[in-house]
């Protein structure tokens, strides 16, 4: 008899599957989810995954959500252990009156490991062993076998999982029924052995609508097909890598040519990071929109040639999918640790624009009109991604275009202009904006050519290390910086009922966890104003929205306060009132983490001061 | 200062190409390097093969790294447009803009420091990609700029300026390219523009990756005793293998050679290489007897010169990505976007 009452809930509760590394939990795990999902219940799930092929452990979240509360949640109500290396772990992560699902074909030792929890054992390799004589399939058919039983414990309907196999092995009919027997085969043992079901349950609902789930990776690299991306060159590096094999992916999906079947795309394996950028810089100074994907290594890398696009003003977009920094840092974790580097990249005075998506909808977005961006201001973009949403899969938003938005390719005079003997200064600001026109190589026979170079020039190209001639130079590209906040995604603010004293300024993969904290903080009779960043250089409304408020909660997922830095240098804002709230040890930043650090300092500041008692 | 322009009047009998350009048109700004420097002999050699050639200067772009070698872009063809980017990052910079437009003339210049040293990598992976490009590198020995120390290609007991012995072993680039997989590898000498004229035309057009390493004397800082790498030295060891000429089309031969010592290589498209041999044994069709031949002179203190290999069937990076005919900077809207209905389509299989 446990000590404390079994959990009960229904739509909204945590699952943790604790697995080996390379056994093929993670299909079967996304599988659980995709069911639920298909029930009409969002879902949250988590791969927490090591640097490793095979052997080391991993973890599968899942978070059900009726609410549709998209964050990491924190504490597992339910724990699929099936990793002997981690049992002591993750039966001590259960919560109190939670439940511990595990392999009781070798038994427990003699004593309950807990008794505040509810334990179900199965004897899944007893019954694959039974079943199966080939042992890869005894492993992987395993994974099946718990989804199934779990199905009956957690009342998910076979028939939404079976119609998922269904799809997952469409064409492959040999492997499509043996999985769906599997399913079936662990479902009936629960069902007549175990205590089904359990006090937290799936009910079908209507809450995920047109909703569709997918990884941020994915989604960009979309974004980059739709923005008109024809080169993309990278070295692999985790987390980025699957954002250049999504984009291989897609284009090969979208941009082959039905006539002759060549591509109208060019994607580069490079040998480093160092030679993808130069490649994206060749490329965009040729007139090609042109990106790399790389994480925190990779930018560091890339410092050399990101100052020279800077300087020498050649478009480039850069994905950077952050992970857990400095140096190798904890490359299978989230930060957004990069978000200095990236804005003051390369050595001299540079200042580079920003975007900061918050899920895989946006990255989409975001990943589309840095390509406009980058034309339009000659100049690196970079779209800050990190782990968490670029190799998580999102319920979001379905993605968006509109057929009648045409690719803005910014500046560039044509051969017409040039022969009807329009003045060209590669660097001769004719707007005021500081953004100048280019000419793309082989445009005209006798007028635009240019010399392009990291060194300094005067307006028309021409060598020069005269003075003043790199003064006016370095004040336009500043001016250009200033010119470009009128092009980017305005901050998104949000108001609490009443004027609040107090507001929070977040970012990035933040976003989706402040919509639950606010909901919990509210909870709690505390309301604050937010305004989440979604690009740098800041708009005029961030200095507004701080001079506004007492305190201002600056929440980030890194140690040094990266953002609030970044406020402090760049905005004349009284630095005391942005009080720092960090995340950084490499796992999502969760609600309850930013409603008990919000919530216990506006309780210091609201401790009432002691009266002095009048004579 | 600001680069010296050159005046742009032009002497009214000056022959004219086939386009009706004049020398003068592949022309650049007067060069900044030192006197009797063997880059500047390369610049004049580059604008004489693309005079001959008649290529409009603006269907070129010409990219360098850093370095003295890396300036000459200025130097010559004037129309066209140059890239001066990084330290031994050429490659790559001209690797994308090929990569964006396959239809321009890609001419890679570079240097001892800037490929063998630094740039090493990108070297060797532009060549293994077979990036369509003439890449030449100004091969000297020494860094100019920063005033004389030895670069990887300076030959191990040769002497610096200062009487310092070089202890390092060098990096044969020419040697490398071979390894590399690069289709077209040469050596010339900056002090002999006949050879080295042919040499870059050929290059030109070769569909795939051309690779030409010119020794080039630094005046300031390698050309005295004990260099490797001076005019004397360079002459006294030049071991030429064959002579070539550069041809649109092919014509009947009629000078007077010994049997089996005349050869024509047909290019991609169509113009000729004729190829006299100078050493009866050399094929440059083979990869790898030329790799041996390479060092065997080697080993004995020879600087062997002439078109080492050519592989005339060679095909480029854009061969291996099957990239469309139409360049990528030129595809619009329509080519590009898969626009509201095929997104609607992806949005419902990710339910």
């Amino acid at each position: 008899m446990s000590a404390t009452a079994p959990i009960r809930r229904t739509n909204d509760f945590v699952v943790k599957f604790a697995n080996v590394n390379g056994s093929g939990s993670a299909s079967a795990n996304l599988l659980f989810a995709k069911s639920i999902l298909r029930m009409g219940v969002p879902v949250a799930p988590r791969n927490i995954f090591p640097s490793n092929i095979q052997g080391l452990p991993t973890w599968f979240e899942v978070r059900v959500s009726e609410a549709g509360w998209r964050g990491r949640r924190g504490g597992v109500d339910l724990m699929v252990a099936m990793n002997p290396q981690t049992w002591d772990q993750d039966v001590k992560e259960v919560e109190p009156g939670g439940y511990l699902f595990y392999d009781s074909t070798r038994p427990l030792s003699a004593s309950r490991p807990r008794d505040d929890i509810t334990i179900i054992g199965m004897p899944l390799t007893e019954i694959c062993n039974r079943e199966y004589t080939d042992p890869r399939q005894r492993q992987l058919f395993k994974n099946i076998v718990y989804v199934g039983a779990l199905s009956a414990l957690l009342e998910i309907e076979p028939e939404v999982i079976a119609e998922l196999i269904g799809e997952q092995y469409k064409g492959k009919e040999a492997l499509l029924k043996p999985n769906v027997n599997a399913m079936h085969m662990g479902r009936a043992y629960a069902q007549n052995n175990l205590d089904c079901p359990l006090g937290i349950r799936v009910r079908r609902a209507n809450a995920v609508g047109e909703k569709i789930f997918i990884e941020g990776n994915s989604a960009a690299a979309l974004g980059c097909v739709y923005g008109g991306a024809t080169v993309a060159a990278w070295y692999p590096i985790t987390p980025s890598s699957s954002l250049a094999e999504a984009f291989t992916r897609h284009c090969r999906k979208f941009r082959t040519d039905a006539g002759t079947g060549k591509a109208r795309y060019a994607i580069v394996q490079a040998e480093d990071e160092i030679a993808s950028i130069g490649i994206v810089i060749g490329a965009a100074w040729n007139g090609a929109r042109a990106f790399t994907c790389t994480s925190g290594p990779g930018i560091s890398l890339m410092q050399e040639f990101i100052g020279l696009a800077y300087f020498a003003e050649i478009p480039a977009v850069l994905f950077d999918v952050q992970r857990g920094s400095p140096s190798t840092g904890m490359p299978t974790r989230t930060q957004q640790a990069d978000i200095l580097s990236c804005a003051y990249a390369s050595h001299g005075d540079t200042k580079h624009v920003l975007l900061f998506p918050d899920d895989p909808n946006e990255a989409f977005d975001f990943a589309a009109l840095a390509f406009d961006l980058a034309d339009r201001l000659q100049t690196p973009i970079f779209v800050m991604l990190d782990l968490d949403i670029g190799m998580q899969d999102w319920l979001c938003e379905p993605l968006k275009w509109d057929d009648t938005r045409r690719l803005d390719r910014g500046k560039v005079m044509t051969y017409e202009q040039l022969e009807a003997g329009k003045e060209f200064g590669r660097y001769l600001d004719v707007d005021g904006d500081g953004i100048t026109y280019r000419t793309l190589p082989g445009t005209h026979p006798h007028r635009g050519s240019y010399f392009t170079r990291g060194t300094s020039r005067d307006r028309y190209a021409r060598y020069t290390e005269d003075g003043a001639t790199y003064v006016d130079n370095m004040q336009r590209l500043l001016r250009k910086f200033e010119s470009a906040r009128q092009y980017l995604p305005q901050p998104v603010r949000r108001s609490a009922p009443g004027a609040a004293r107090a507001g929070a300024i977040y970012f990035g993969s933040t976003g989706p966890v402040m919509d639950e904290t606010l909901a919990v903080l509210a909870a709690q009779g505390v309301h604050l104003d937010t305004l989440r960043v979604r690009a740098f250089p800041f708009h005029d409304a961030v200095a507004d929205f701080i001079a506004a408020h007492e305190h201002v909660f600056v929440v980030e997922q890194n140690r040094d306060a990266q953002l609030r830095s970044m406020l402090v240098n760049e905005l004349a804002v009284e630095s005391a009132k942005l009080i720092p709230v960090l995340h950084y040890d490499g796992t999502p930043i969760t609600a309850r983490f930013i409603a008990r650090e919000i919530g216990e300092r506006l309780a210091m500041f609201n401790v009432t001061p002691i009266r002095k008692v009048a004579p | 200062m600001t680069y010296v322009a050159k005046p742009t009047l032009h002497h009214p009998e000056l022959p004219r190409n086939a386009l009706g350009f004049t020398h003068r048109d592949y022309e650049g700004s007067v060069s900044t390097l030192c006197a009797g420097c063997g880059h500047d002999s390369i610049s004049s050699a580059i604008i004489q093969a693309f005079f001959e050639l008649a290529i409009p200067p603006h269907r070129v772009a010409k990219l360098s790294g850093i370095g003295c070698s890396s300036k000459t872009p200025t130097y010559f063809l004037g129309d066209s447009h140059g890239f001066n980017s990084v330290h031994g990052r050429m490659p790559s910079v001209l690797t994308g803009a090929n990569l964006a437009n396959r239809d321009l003339i890609y001419l890679g210049v570079s240097g001892d420091g800037d490929s063998a040293s630094i740039g090493l990598g990108q070297f060797a992976h532009s060549l293994r990609r077979g990036v369509n490009m003439v890449y030449i590198v100004e091969n000297n020995g020494v860094y100019g700029l920063t005033k004389g120390q030895f670069s990887a290609t300076a030959d191990k007991g040769s002497k610096s300026k200062r009487g310092v012995v070089n202890s390092d072993a060098p990096i044969d680039l020419a040697l490398l390219a071979l390894q590399l997989g690069a289709s077209f590898v040469a050596r010339g000498f900056s002090g002999d523009k006949r050879q080295l004229v042919p040499l870059i035309k050929a290059a030109v057009e070769h569909r795939g990756a051309a690779f030409i390493d010119v020794i080039s004397p630094c005046v300031a800082f390698n050309n005295h005793p004990g260099s490797t790498k001076s005019y004397d030295y360079v002459r006294e060891h030049n071991e030429a293998v064959n002579s070539l000429d550069f041809m649109p089309t092919r014509q009947e031969i009629v000078a007077d050679y010994a049997p089996g010592s005349v050869r024509d290589i047909v290019l991609h498209d169509g113009s000729v290489l004729r190829l006299r041999k100078l050493h009866a044994d050399y094929d440059p069709a083979d990869r790898l007897v030329a790799m041996d031949y390479l060092q065997q002179r080697n080993a004995v203190g020879e600087i062997v010169t002439g078109l080492l290999y050519l592989n005339a069937d060679a095909t480029d990076l854009h061969t291996a990505l099957n990239t469309v005919d139409t360049p990528l900077n030129q595809l619009g809207e329509r080519d590009l976007v898969p626009g509201e209905a095929a997104l609607e389509k992806f949005n419902a299989s990710l339910r």
